[in-house]
Parts: structure tokens; C-alpha cells; sequence
């Protein structure tokens, strides 16, 4: 198995809350992997940290065998891993279709010049945008509301959009927070499939989740937070059994380690 | 030694100023998170409120003592601001709470330009006399050094008013919602607040302190005219970041520090810059510390809560 | 085009064509119109062709990249200046306005860049402030560099500018057509800042349909998600800022050379606000909104003038509102009842950031 992210030794204080204390942890190319925990319990933080949004106060993230950058959202994306958001996060005056066009900026080079002059490379990279968005759209099943503004998509299709234009960064890693959030059974079972297709399709996947059918039958290993540390990293049946999980969704869990 | 003394009277003079205004714009920043442009010009109108004011008392009553005179104008000039500030929030501000990001801060420009517009109309827009009702003769404390009392005033009353405000607000019941709902609105008024009223109620405080300030303002300087209210807003603005926006002491701070540059600012840049850049560059002080503390510190000398609430 | 095209009333959805025709005619024949009321009616057209090009501009800045620019008008100042320098005995230089032009426009981008770096952190609001005193450091050193060595001439700023010169065709000479018949200045003006209207139509549509119109729209919308698809909103903020600071730089270098002169005072916060207001009044971030809202509120106030002045004398025997005082009152109002009322603004057509037609029609533009 060829490693494709490692944490190592992640740590994130906000004032006097440790939120991430030396959390650790491997993703292997090809695997889907589950980050689950109470709520608080840092997972959120761990994606923040993890694409730039936030400064790591100790550790490293090494993708791809090469350290990442810290705190550079923008270059992150350009090493391969995107994002969604907890809380859908899309541009809401653009429409479906712009959206996931935006999302292929950071693979886009056209400039000032090029753009003013329509030269021909940039009218090639600007048909090429379209049409693989167009193909994304599809991708996630929501082809046929390409013209329409997101903010006016149902709840359900926003949530494919975001991981449409996720997808359009061209990315090795998709870090979905959440994405079953809101979903009513077969929405969930639809998403299922679509993160199989993606995994399927080459695309690593990592994904924080509450939902434990999902979870359990989407992971195929499973890290567990509790106050900022992982308390377990195993494949999904035996985490179900371990004893500091259990504690730690119980609610006991200062007594977990 | 003397030019110092000088230059630290006159600096805690426009300080206080500032720092009045200062608090206004902190208290609707901390409550809304609006940036109230328009404060700037209530201040315009209560000084020129107060100078119709003292006009038709002079007119009617010419023998009346200057202090009562004083009086009775801002007993006017208060009220009017109160209303105003009180008008603005009710049919302006509070529809645009919801609305995107933008929208309240152009509608708070467009007020600013239409008080300054109504000014112009009532008022014209010439510069007026602002009669000087206290005595402008300096004294002399020390060899060489002056402070009228005028400016004795405005520092004592300056003063008296800021120690007033932090009472409302650390002392009293509707200083504990002012504090309750500048923290969260839902859940203020989850708790019982009246957070609409508790919001016109901090527009109006402000406004008052405005109205107050532009009457110490114009008798500084003995001046006043419809666009008199521009600058001295943009400065306090200024002094409001710089001690921590939606810090009542902050302010404070921040607005006598602003004084205390401009005064020293204005008196040595000449020496500075090799006589390049003269006095009449005063006003770039302010916009200078304004780019500086938003660069280096944006949460300001005392602010503690994070400015960028995404 | 297609928004403007589409903003015309009644005939835009049914007849696209035939709108579009109808606007470059009227666009054609309007100065022969106003001709009609009399000459001052051309020049008030030739600027509004100006405060188009400033609208358009700005409206890059707040309407597409969502930065509040309340200091627009001090790259006007620069471009205007820098043709004062280059061009004008006032340091006896003479450039060719070939050269000026895109001198005055290279200035301004760089005074936007100058500003860009220092502000790009900042929110909305900071932001607004902050361009807002950079605009008014910009005039006061316009109004005091005359000493100790006079540089801007101070408050009476700079007279005698050169006219514009095409290759040897001076447009501030009626151009005389046949010995009975000549074509007056103000109409070669406009007609040449129609020109450049159109161009900067023309190209800011190219930067709204493109990779930057959508990150920049990403960004106005957005910026943590925009971050996170990896936009580096830094650049993209820098690159507003500088590209609408150039159209601001273009317009007010014409300006200089149309007007012949230039001082502090047609820079003055006022002026920010009332392209400001254009914007808004049309509709923050189309582009058909940035040419109506400009349009509208240039001329506004000098129709105004010519009924109000005349109005008020019958009804109340004098003038209580002068024309200045007119146009504060309807900048303002207009600002204010836009947002309560119509935050879209009079024309809100949704912008456009792609082509979705490309998939049919491959590779057509």
C-alpha cells in the first residue's frame, strides 16, 4: 500500500482550548477513510488545519512524500486536496455550472493578456473548463441544473455541487465534512454510492461523518477523536468494539486513556 | 520645554474630542457591527443646532449670561441629535440588518452625504462664526505655556461624560443589555432583552455624545459649517480602531493618543522631512495610524475580540 | 453587450438583435439630440461617456471582486495629473498622447497595487475607510505640493493641458468636412470616448467571463470557499484593484485633456461617492447596470438644473436649491433608497461568468 497523507504529531490550541493535541495518522492512496468523534471533538479543526484555513501550532502533514505548506490554502489545493465544507460553503450568486468552473481555477493558467486578447490557448482552457464542468455536473447527478443560481438548488443538490466543484481542483485527497449532514435515507444512499464512484475513479477520500451506517459501510479504516487526540485507528468492525470509543461516545470519555 | 508642555495641552484638548465621537462609533460597531458613517455629521448638527440656538437667544434675550446661554444650546442640540441618531437607526439602519454585507455601510455613506446636503440647505455653505461664549483669553500656568478655558472645559467635561458612560454601562441594568447584546442579539434577547430598543436606546447615547462634542469642537475653533463634521468623524473612527473597536476604554484611549500624535505630528514635521511637508499635512496622521494599526494590529491597543468574524 | 442588450425594455427578451441595433444607434445619434438643446448638452454627454468609464471601473472593483473602493477617485486624480506632467507647459513637457495615455493608466495601476498590498487583509468595512483615506492623502498632496518645490501647482492646479492628439489629428479642432461644413469638437470627442467606452465594455466582459471573473465572483461571495478551492484570493484582490484603478487612470487622463485643466477639487471625496453611487444605482457587479447608473446620474442632475432653477424661481421667486446642492441631494437619496429599496439596483441582470453555450457551438465566442 502506498501511503498518500501523513499527520504527524498535529497540534491546534485556540486560547485555552487544546483542540488538537499530537494527533497522528495515515491515509493510504485509494482508501476511504473515516475521521468520526462526539461533536468538539476536533475533527473539524483537524480539516481546517489540514487545508490551510488554519496555522498548525506543532506537527507536519507530508502528502505525496513532500511536506506541505502551512497555512496556503491555495497551494494545498495545488498539491491535490480539496475540501467541502460542514456547513455548505458555495458561491451563491453563481450558478451551478460557474461554480464548479471556479473550482478548476487553480489548473488554469490563462492571464490578463490572454484573456483580453482571447488568444487561442485561452479560448481552448475556457472550452475545456466548461465542458469538464458540464462532465462534473453529471458526475454528481445534478447535470440537468447547470443554468441554475445555487443558492436556489435543493439542499441535497447543493451538497453534490460542492463536492462537483470540489472535484474540479483535480485533487488526489477529497476531505468531505459532513457531506451526509441534513440527508434524508435515500439521499444518503445515493451519496454512498456517488463516494464509491469517486474512490472507484481514483480519487482518495476522507470523510468526517456522524452517520455510522454510512461510516461503517463506506470506511474502509476509521480514526476516532475524542478532546483533540485520537483514541483509536482501525478498520470500522473493530473500532465498533473498542472499549475507549464506547466510553468516549458515551460520554465518559475523560476516563478513555 | 514649553513648545512640549504646549503641544500635550493642545493634544489632550482635541483628544477629548475625538474621544467623544470616538465612543459613538465604538458602541454602534460593537452592537451592530456597523460602521456609522454618518456619526461624523450629527456632530455637525448639533453644533450648528446650537449655534441657531444661541442666535435666537442673543436676539431675544441679548443681556443673557454666556454660560446659561451655553447651556440651553446644547440642552437643544442634544435632543436634536438624539432624534436624529434615533431616525437614522429606526428608518434606515435597522431594515438593512439582515441584508448583504455591504448595503448598511453604503446606505451609512449616503446619510452621511444627505445630513451634509440638508446642512447645506439650512445652514448654506459658508463657514459661520461659532461665538466663543467663554472666555478664549489664555491663561498661563506656566512661563510660556497656554490653555484657555474653553479647552479647561473641554477636558473637565470630557472627562466627567466618559466616567458617566462607563457607569451606564458597567453599573446599570440597561448597560448589562447594551453588553448582552452586543455579544449575541439572539441569544439577548432570548434572555428578555428588548434588543431593538436596546439598539435605537445606544444610537441615541451616541448621538448625544456627538451633539456634545460638536459643540466643544466648534468652540474650539470658533468655526463651524456643514462639512465640519467629516474629518473629526474620520479621525475618531480612526482613534476607535486604534484603542480596539467596540471598547468603550479603547476609545477613550485611542482618541487621546489620536490627539496627542496629530498635536506633536503637526509641530515637527517640518523638522521631519527637512521642511518638505508642512503643518497644512496634519491630516494625514490620522489616515497614516489608521493603515498602520489595521496592517500590524487589527484588533486595536485594547480590543480582545478577533475582528474578523467571518 | 448581452446585458445591456437584455436590459432594454420589452424588446431585449423578444428581439435581441434588434436591441442591440437600437442601442448602438442611440448611442450614434445621441450627441446630434442633445445638439439640439444646445452644445453644452454634447459636452455633458462627453462626460457621462467619462463617468461610464469610471463606473465600469469601479464596478470591477466592488460589483465583481466585492472590495468597497470608497478612494476610486484618486486613480482619476493620477491619470489627470499624470497627463498634467507629461503634457502641459507646466513643466514645459510635451509628450504625444499615445505615450501619455498609457503612462497615466501604468500610474494608476501601480497607485492600486500601492494601495492593494497594504489593504488586502482587511474586511469589508476597514477596507472602505482605509481606500477612503488613501483618497484623501491623494488630495492633499495635490493640494499642497506646490511647496517647497511646485510640483501640482497646489489648489489652483494645472492649466493649458494639451488636447488629445491622434497621429497628428487634434480633436479639440472643429473638423472641417467640406468649406460650409464642420463637425465640432465635442462631437470628435465623443465620438472618441465612445470608442474607449466601448473597448473597456469590451474587455471587462472578457474578465468577467473568464478564469478571473469567476475568482474574483468566488471570492465576493465566498472567501473562505474560495481559499479552499485554491484561489489565491491575495492576487486575484491585487489584480481588482490594480485593473480597476487603470480604467479610473484612462478615463481621467481624457478627462485632463478634455477639459484642459486640472485641480484638487474634481477629486474630492464627492466624486467617489457619485461613481459610487452609479454603480449602486445601476446594479453592483453588471455591466449594463455600471452605463445606465452613469448615464442616469450624470445627466440627471444637469436636466435637473435646466427645469428645477427655472421652477423654483416661478414658485417661490429664487433659487433655494443650487444645482450642486441638487445633485448632493439626489446622490445621496439615491444611495440610500437603492439599498433599502432595490439593493439590486435599476437593471439587475444577473452577470454572467461562462458560456454555456460553448458546448454547443464549440469554440465560439
Amino acid at each position: 500500500m502506498i501511503t498518500l497523507l501523513e499527520a504527524r504529531n498535529i497540534g491546534k490550541r485556540f486560547g485555552g482550548l487544546q483542540a488538537l493535541t499530537d494527533v497522528s495518522l495515515t491515509i493510504n492512496k485509494g482508501e476511504v477513510y473515516g475521521l468520526i468523534g462526539p461533536n468538539g471533538a476536533g475533527k473539524t479543526t483537524f480539516f481546517n488545519v489540514l487545508t490551510g484555513a488554519y496555522t498548525p501550532d506543532g506537527g507536519e502533514f507530508v502528502f505525496n512524500g513532500s511536506e506541505l505548506p502551512v497555512g496556503k490554502p491555495h497551494k494545498i489545493v495545488g498539491r491535490g486536496i480539496a475540501r467541502t465544507f460542514q456547513n455548505i460553503r458555495l458561491f451563491r450568486d453563481l450558478t451551478a455550472l460557474e461554480n464548479v468552473m471556479a473550482g478548476h481555477h487553480i489548473r488554469t493558467k490563462a492571464g490578463v493578456w490572454g484573456i483580453l486578447t482571447q488568444n487561442r490557448h485561452t479560448r481552448e482552457e475556457e472550452r475545456l473548463t466548461t465542458e469538464r464542468a458540464y462532465e462534473l455536473l453529471d458526475y454528481v447527478g445534478i447535470g440537468r441544473f447547470a443554468e441554475v443560481v445555487s443558492k436556489n438548488l435543493s439542499y441535497g443538490d447543493q451538497r453534490r455541487l460542492e463536492i462537483a466543484r470540489a472535484l474540479a481542483t483535480e485533487p488526489q485527497l477529497l476531505a468531505l465534512d459532513e457531506p451526509a449532514a441534513g440527508m434524508n435515507a435515500t439521499e444518503t444512499a445515493q451519496l454512498k454510492l456517488l463516494i464509491e464512484q469517486i474512490r472507484h475513479d481514483g480519487v482518495t477520500v476522507m470523510l468526517i461523518e456522524h452517520d455510522v451506517k454510512l461510516v461503517m459501510g463506506l470506511c474502509d479504516r476509521v480514526a476516532v477523536l475524542d478532546f483533540g487526540k485520537k483514541i483509536a485507528e482501525d478498520v470500522p468492525f473493530e473500532v465498533q468494539k473498542n472499549e475507549a470509543v464506547i466510553a468516549a461516545y458515551l460520554g465518559g470519555g475523560k476516563h478513555a486513556h | 520645554m514649553e513648545t512640549l508642555i504646549q503641544q500635550l495641552i493642545n493634544g489632550l484638548v482635541i483628544g477629548s474630542v475625538y474621544a467623544l465621537i470616538a465612543l459613538g462609533y465604538t458602541m454602534v460597531y460593537g452592537i451592530l457591527g456597523l460602521i456609522n458613517f454618518a456619526h461624523g455629521d450629527v456632530l455637525m448638527v448639533g453644533a450648528l443646532t446650537a449655534l441657531q440656538t444661541m442666535m435666537f437667544l442673543m436676539g431675544v434675550a441679548p443681556g443673557m449670561s454666556p454660560i446659561y446661554m451655553l447651556t440651553i444650546a446644547l440642552m437643544v442640540a442634544i435632543p436634536v441629535c438624539m432624534t436624529l441618531g434615533f431616525l437614522m437607526e429606526r428608518l434606515a439602519y435597522r431594515r438593512l440588518r439582515n441584508a448583504p454585507r455591504l448595503a448598511p455601510l453604503i446606505t451609512a455613506i449616503g446619510m452621511s452625504f444627505l445630513l451634509q446636503t440638508i446642512a447645506m440647505i439650512i445652514w448654506g455653505r459658508n463657514y459661520h462664526t461659532f461665538p466663543q461664549l467663554i472666555s478664549t483669553t489664555p491663561l498661563q500656568p506656566i512661563e510660556g505655556v497656554f490653555i484657555t478655558p474653553v479647552q479647561v472645559i473641554i477636558i473637565v467635561a470630557s472627562a466627567a461624560i466618559m466616567i458617566g458612560l462607563s457607569l451606564l454601562v458597567t453599573r446599570t441594568r440597561i448597560g448589562r443589555a447594551m453588553r448582552a447584546t452586543a455579544e449575541n442579539h439572539r441569544v439577548a434577547s432570548l434572555m428578555g432583552v428588548d434588543t431593538n430598543a436596546i439598539i435605537a436606546f445606544t444610537f441615541v447615547v451616541g448621538a448625544a455624545l456627538a451633539a456634545v462634542a460638536g459643540v466643544m469642537y466648534a468652540s474650539n475653533y470658533g468655526i463651524a459649517h456643514y462639512g465640519m463634521g467629516f474629518m473629526p468623524g474620520l479621525k475618531a473612527f480612526t482613534a476607535a480602531v486604534l484603542g480596539g473597536i467596540g471598547n468603550l476604554g479603547g476609545a477613550m484611549l485611542g482618541g487621546i493618543m489620536l490627539g496627542l500624535v496629530e498635536s506633536f505630528g503637526a509641530g515637527y514635521i517640518e523638522h521631519l522631512t527637512f521642511g518638505f511637508l508642512n503643518s497644512s499635512y496634519q491630516d494625514i496622521f490620522a489616515f497614516i495610524i489608521l493603515g498602520l494599526v489595521l496592517i500590524f494590529k487589527p484588533t486595536g491597543l485594547l480590543g480582545e475580540r478577533v475582528s474578523d468574524r467571518a | 453587450m448581452n446585458e445591456l442588450v437584455s436590459a432594454v425594455p420589452w424588446l431585449g427578451k423578444r428581439n435581441p438583435m434588434a436591441a442591440r441595433w437600437l442601442i448602438i444607434i442611440i448611442a450614434l445619434v445621441a450627441p446630434i439630440i442633445a445638439w439640439q438643446f444646445g452644445r453644452s448638452w454634447v459636452r455633458i454627454l462627453d462626460f457621462a461617456l467619462l463617468y461610464m468609464m469610471l463606473a465600469l471601473g469601479l464596478n470591477l472593483v466592488v460589483g465583481f471582486a466585492g472590495l468597497l473602493d470608497l478612494g476610486y477617485i484618486a486613480f482619476y486624480a493620477v491619470g489627470a495629473y499624470t497627463f498634467a506632467f507629461l503634457a502641459s507647459p507646466h513643466f514645459d513637457i510635451h509628450m504625444p498622447f499615445w505615450l501619455v495615455l498609457p503612462l497615466g493608466a501604468a500610474f494608476a495601476a501601480l497607485a492600486g497595487i500601492m494601495l492593494g498590498f497594504p489593504v488586502l487583509r482587511l474586511r469589508g468595512d476597514y477596507l472602505a475607510i482605509v481606500t477612503l483615506g488613501f483618497g484623501e492623502i491623494i488630495r492633499i498632496f495635490m493640494l499642497n505640493l506646490n511647496y517647497p518645490v511646485n510640483i501640482t501647482n497646489g489648489p489652483q492646479g494645472i492649466n493649458m493641458l494639451d488636447p488629445i492628439n491622434l497621429f497628428g489629428w487634434d480633436l479639440s479642432r472643429n473638423l472641417q468636412v467640406t468649406e460650409t461644413f464642420s463637425i465640432n469638437s465635442l462631437f470628435l470627442y465623443y465620438y472618441f470616448f465612445l470608442l474607449c467606452v466601448a473597448g473597456s465594455i469590451v474587455f471587462i466582459q472578457r474578465l468577467q467571463i473568464s478564469r478571473v471573473g469567476r475568482a474574483w465572483a468566488a471570492m465576493r461571495d465566498d472567501e473562505l470557499a474560495a481559499k479552499a478551492i485554491g484561489i489565491n484570493t491575495r492576487n486575484m484582490k491585487l489584480l481588482a484593484f490594480s485593473l480597476g484603478a487603470t480604467f479610473g487612470g484612462v478615463a481621467g487622463a481624457l478627462f485632463g485633456a478634455f477639459q484642459g485643466f486640472v485641480s484638487p477639487e474634481s477629486f474630492s471625496l464627492m466624486e467617489s461617492i457619485a461613481v459610487l453611487t452609479m454603480v449602486v444605482f445601476g446594479g453592483m457587479g453588471n455591466i449594463a447596470g455600471a452605463i445606465v447608473g452613469a448615464f442616469v446620474l450624470a445627466m440627471l442632475p444637469e436636466i435637473l438644473r435646466d427645469i428645477a432653477i427655472p421652477l423654483q424661481q416661478t414658485l417661490f421667486g429664487t433659487v433655494i436649491l443650487d444645482p450642486e446642492v441638487l445633485r448632493m441631494l439626489l446622490l445621496s437619496l439615491a444611495m440610500i433608497l437603492m439599498m433599502l429599496l432595490r439593493p439590486t439596483g435599476m437593471i439587475p441582470a444577473r452577470a454572467r461568468y461562462a458560456h454555456p453555450e460553448n458546448m454547443k457551438r464549440e469554440g465560439a465566442l
